[in-house]
């Protein structure tokens, strides 16, 4: 057995190259296709900025994603906490040296590109939290004191993000590592206290809101409260999606998002579009591949063997999967618009460069699954 | 174990595992969560978004259609469309239409007064409705418009066409259009799909009348918008059909004369052709501007029209109602000869006046007429030969000729500001007054004074249906090349002068109705009038064509307004020292030329005193130029196989 396992860590090229989750690999390069041809259409039919952008990027952060990969899992375990301690002192450095545009600090220029660490930060948390209670053992979970430094490094990420302020991303981030310390066996009252603390704090964390971020709430709950201004979007949205019918308006033919009804349609309404051009059954099979990637990510959760894999695999899913309905659930209405991109689809390089990062991990989880972190 | 922490880690995959389960069903939960409210959105409401998706993405602009023109009987458009260009607006589509309005100012000529009508009349209608701004710009304005459309959300440069009248000299019988009220589209069942703003509708007249034929189908443009209401492409166009246009019997030359020759008198003139019923000219004066009309009356002119006392809104030809005075003279005599009352050569003594049950009934010639028969009865138009007359005939029959002969009962369709006037008897007065008739009333009625009420078309149309021997014609303004049969009739009579067939058969073999029980009656009353006309002591005598080309037969006529106190006449007070709105209407009628009767002319002239003086010289000129340009009219006619 630990013969076994010492092997392991001497793979051959070949078994690592079979090892890789086929399923996943697919899921995501026709994700990727798809995401390029709704960029496409959000070009108008041509291929400009945003396609060809969107294009590169792709391609750069999948070829990333075999990188990460490969690279061992044990190597991804030992420098957990350093990988978010470097995202935290990015995220710390959009603090003062960040860009701001239309009023909120989330991108540090890089030359290259512009960098949201925050986007990073989802990845980042995950991975620590995943070794933090990978290392504890099982009867220290619910002591007070080893959830001191879990508190910590989930808030503070969080307060970084939400006062640049982007609340989405902070919730996002936030889900994530509320996930792992749920899957870790965090007791389910610790869960009730933080939220019964989370709802009394409330009031005066709605006291801190910006105003749009205030109007964004209101607007969720009543769209048509003020059908041009805030509820524009979610209602537009919602026309776009109804209008797509069962088999949708056809590639390119996408009135809503062709003639600028829809706002944002690169980003966080790319669903809308496709939904808008491919109808009902284009936007089961998105959800199809999303819930294979999700599927795949939790197999791989299942046949890893060290719990630092099984806790980050999980969580990864988990957090993916709620980065995909949050987004989708805001653009049906269902929940506010509070700006969180769809995962490959949408355009944005940190997004793609921090669930290519995720994935990768994830893979690298499958390689190495026998492998032991520690 | 060697690794103390192995069985550690095996519960605690365990415990990821299970809570992972949670988490994993959860997510089945979110899903299905998800795929409902697609089903939801895309295929139960599928319906409602696509028509929300296609509000969004079009707009929809409707068109006025092109109102048909109006043509004189020569085929000269006597009403007609021009371009214009116009400025709509729909507030749903503006964001902020107070800041619209102040940018608009920059480039129109807007007044704050127009732009606080237009904010009222925004907040009463639909957002979605459009309202016009301005309907006639100018080009430069037009184009300066255009220019900045992209910061003017919600605006529209609209090209349209629009009435446009040449000339002033048919306004009232063509009538004006305007803008549609609320009241019309009410009342009004054929505007309730063609209601598009800034479509003007016929008002009054024959615009009135063909309305609903004229006023064409409008057409629409869809566009395709985006966000930001810039048109994209052009979906759809639809340029409507424009309204049918109308040919009429009416000569332009004529009435452009006519109201030359009546400028600035209350006066209306009707001619006719004497055979089909053709309404050569209708003029009322004063005239007005129906261009005015179009694009939104000025408060200013609207109140110069209803502040003239000459009245010039009312169409005097078919709206004004006049005593027919002594133009009824020739219906009184025709009754009484019809109805074997008196020989032609019967006679009574005029003294000036007389007497009925201590009653005075004066003769205009005060110093009486002598001994009067028919013939001088109407030649001198002698009032008492006429009292005696309907004394013996009796208001009943007479009124039973009278409207026989047209009077009493509208003359056109469709016209809703003609009136029928009142023809009088027995029965219609305890009808309508409620009391007996008085004797005395007869002999009011014998010359055309008391309750007998006339437009200038019904007597223009009774002395048609004498002049054309007698037969009923139906007057029309709209051309027709049908009910031309009287024309037919006269020429089979003159070819074939010794067709055995009796009379009254042969008339309805012609589907003509004759007015008269003897034609010879007929022929007295024209050769009385002809006397009247051209005789020395002829009431109009002083206004005869010599040339026999011209030569027409008349009858004047002088409707009181008020009655001459005995001590005026005592005074011998004449017309025209009366003050304007106490004297009498001069009326004259006619028809020409004497031999061969073609037209028939009836003019009015508001207080112009007597009928020989005032109206006879304005028949002459008219009838003149109506004769002048018989030849021209006689063509067309003859072209759609009329004769004579």
């Amino acid at each position: 057995m630990f013969r076994s396992r010492s092997i392991q860590s001497s793979l051959s090229i070949k078994d690592k190259i079979l090892s890789i989750d086929y399923i996943l690999v697919i899921s995501i390069f026709i994700l990727g296709l798809i995401s390029i041809l709704a960029m496409y259409s959000t070009d108008g039919g041509e291929f400009k900025y945003h396609t060809n952008s969107h294009i590169l990027r792709f391609f750069v952060f999948f070829g990333m994603f075999f990188v990460v990969s490969f690279i061992q899992i044990r190597f991804w375990h030992s420098q957990s906490y350093l990988i978010y301690i470097l995202f935290f002192i990015l995220l710390l450095g959009v603090k003062y040296f960040g860009l701001t545009s239309s009023g909120s600090k989330r991108w540090l220029d890089l030359y290259f590109m512009n960098l949201q660490p925050s986007e990073l930060m989802k990845i980042g948390l995950i991975l620590f939290l995943a070794k933090y209670y990978h290392r504890i053992s099982i009867e220290n979970i619910n002591q007070i004191r080893y959830l001191f430094l879990p508190v910590v490094v989930l808030i503070s990420p969080i307060i970084l993000v939400a006062t640049q302020p982007d609340l989405g991303t902070s919730l996002l981030i936030a889900a994530g590592g509320i996930t792992v310390a749920w899957l870790a066996g965090v007791r389910v009252k610790f869960f009730a206290i933080s939220g019964f603390a989370f709802l009394a704090l409330l009031p005066i964390a709605i006291s801190f809101l910006k105003p749009y971020q205030k109007s964004r709430i209101l607007t969720f709950l009543n769209p048509e409260r003020d059908p041009l201004g805030a509820g524009y979007q979610i209602i537009q949205s919602k026309i776009a999606i109804g209008s797509g019918g069962l088999f949708g308006k056809g590639f390119l033919q996408g009135s809503q998002s062709y003639l600028d009804y829809l706002p944002e349609k690169h980003t966080d309404f790319i669903f809308t579009l496709f939904s808008e051009e491919f109808g009902f059954f284009g936007s089961l099979f998105i959800l199809l591949l999303y819930a294979l990637i999700v599927w795949r990510i939790i197999k791989i959760g299942n046949v890893t063997r060290s719990n630092f894999g099984k806790l980050y695999c999980y969580s990864f899913a988990t957090a993916f999967f709620i980065y995909v309905v949050v987004n989708m659930m805001m653009v049906l209405g269902l929940l506010p618009i509070v700006g969180s991109p769809l995962p490959i689809m949408s355009y944005g390089g940190s997004s793609m460069m921090a669930i290519m990062l995720g994935l990768g991990i994830a893979m690298s989880c499958k390689i190495y699954k026998d492998t032991p972190v520690n | 174990m060697l690794n103390p922490s192995s069985g550690n880690t095996v519960i605690k995959s365990k415990l990821i595992g299970r809570r992972m389960f949670l988490l994993t069903a959860a997510k089945a939960v979110v899903m299905v969560g998800i795929i409902g409210r697609l089903v939801s959105l895309q295929i139960n409401e599928r319906t409602k978004y696509k028509t929300l998706s296609d509000k969004n993405r079009f707009r929809e602009w409707k068109l006025a259609p092109e109102r048909g023109v109006i043509k004189d009987f020569f085929d000269k458009e006597i009403a007609s469309n021009e371009q214009v260009y116009q400025v709509h607006l729909i507030p749903e589509n503006s964001k902020d239409i107070e800041k619209l309005f102040v940018r608009l100012k920059t480039i129109l000529n807007l007044t704050d007064k127009r732009l606080f009508y237009l904010k009222r009349v925004i907040a009463k209608q639909k957002p979605w409705e459009p309202i016009i701004v301005s309907d006639n710009i100018t080009w430069s304005e037009f184009s300066r418009l255009n220019l900045f459309l992209h910061e003017l959300e919600g605006i529209k440069p609209v090209v349209s066409v629009a009435r446009m009248y040449p000339d002033n000299s048919s306004a009232h019988i063509l009538g004006y259009v305007s803008q549609v009220s609320a009241k019309d589209l009410e009342t009004k069942k054929y505007l309730k799909d063609l209601h598009v703003p800034g479509m003007s509708i016929g008002k009054t007249g024959l615009e009135r009348k063909l309305d609903e034929k004229i006023i064409g189908k409008i057409g629409f443009q869809r566009y395709e918008v985006n966000a930001y209401g810039k048109r994209v492409k052009q979906i759809q166009i639809n340029a409507g059909q424009a309204g049918e246009s109308y040919k009429t019997t009416l000569d332009f030359e004529v009435q452009k004369y006519t109201n030359e020759l009546l400028k600035d008198k209350a006066a209306a003139v009707c001619v006719m052709d004497v055979y089909n019923g053709d309404i050569v000219s209708m003029v009322s004066s004063p005239t007005f501007e129906p261009n005015e009309f179009v694009h939104g009356l000025e408060k200013n002119y609207w109140n110069s029209l209803i502040k003239n006392e000459l009245r010039p809104l009312t169409n005097k030809t078919i709206s004004g109602l006049y005593p027919p005075g002594s133009t009824i003279k020739t219906l009184v005599a025709l009754s009484a000869l019809e109805n074997g009352i008196i020989k032609p050569l019967d006679t009574f003594r005029c003294k000036g006046k007389i007497e009925l049950y201590g009653e005075k009934f004066h003769c205009w010639e005060k110093d009486g007429h002598g001994i009067v028969n028919l013939r001088k009865g109407i030649q001198r138009s002698c009032d008492v030969y006429f009292y005696e007359v309907a004394r013996k005939l009796g208001v009943d029959r007479l009124s039973e000729t009278a409207k026989k002969f047209g009077l009493g009962k509208k003359v056109l369709d469709g016209f809703i500001e003609e009136r029928a006037g009142v023809v009088p008897n027995t029965k219609w007065k305890k009808k309508f007054i409620g009391q007996n008739w008085y004797l005395g009333e007869t002999l009011h009625s014998g010359i055309g004074q008391g309750y007998f009420q006339s437009t200038p078309l019904q007597l223009c149309l009774m002395t048609a249906q004498i002049a054309n021997g007698g037969f009923e014609i139906k007057p029309r303004i709209i051309f027709d090349d049908k009910n031309n049969r009287l024309r037919d009739y006269i020429r089979y009579k003159n070819e074939n002068p010794n067709d055995p067939l009796p009379t009254d058969l042969l008339l309805s073999n012609f589907e003509l109705k004759p007015l008269f029980k003897n034609q010879e009656h007929i022929n007295l009353i024209k050769d009385a009038m002809f006397s009247s006309s051209n005789e020395p002591g002829g009431t109009s005598y002083r206004h005869r064509w010599e040339n026999k080309k011209f030569t027409f037969a008349g009858k004047t006529g002088s409707s009181q307004i008020k009655r001459f106190t005995e001590a005026q006449r005592e005074a011998e007070v004449k017309q025209e020292s009366l003050p304007y709105k106490d004297r009498d209407h001069a009326l004259f009628v006619a028809f020409a030329p004497y031999n061969n009767p073609q037209y028939a002319i009836s003019v009015l002239v508001e207080h112009g005193g007597s009928g020989g003086k005032a109206a006879a010289p304005i028949a002459k000129k008219v009838i003149k130029k109506v004769l002048e340009r018989h030849e021209l009219r006689k063509k067309i006619n003859s072209l759609i196989g009329e004769t004579v």
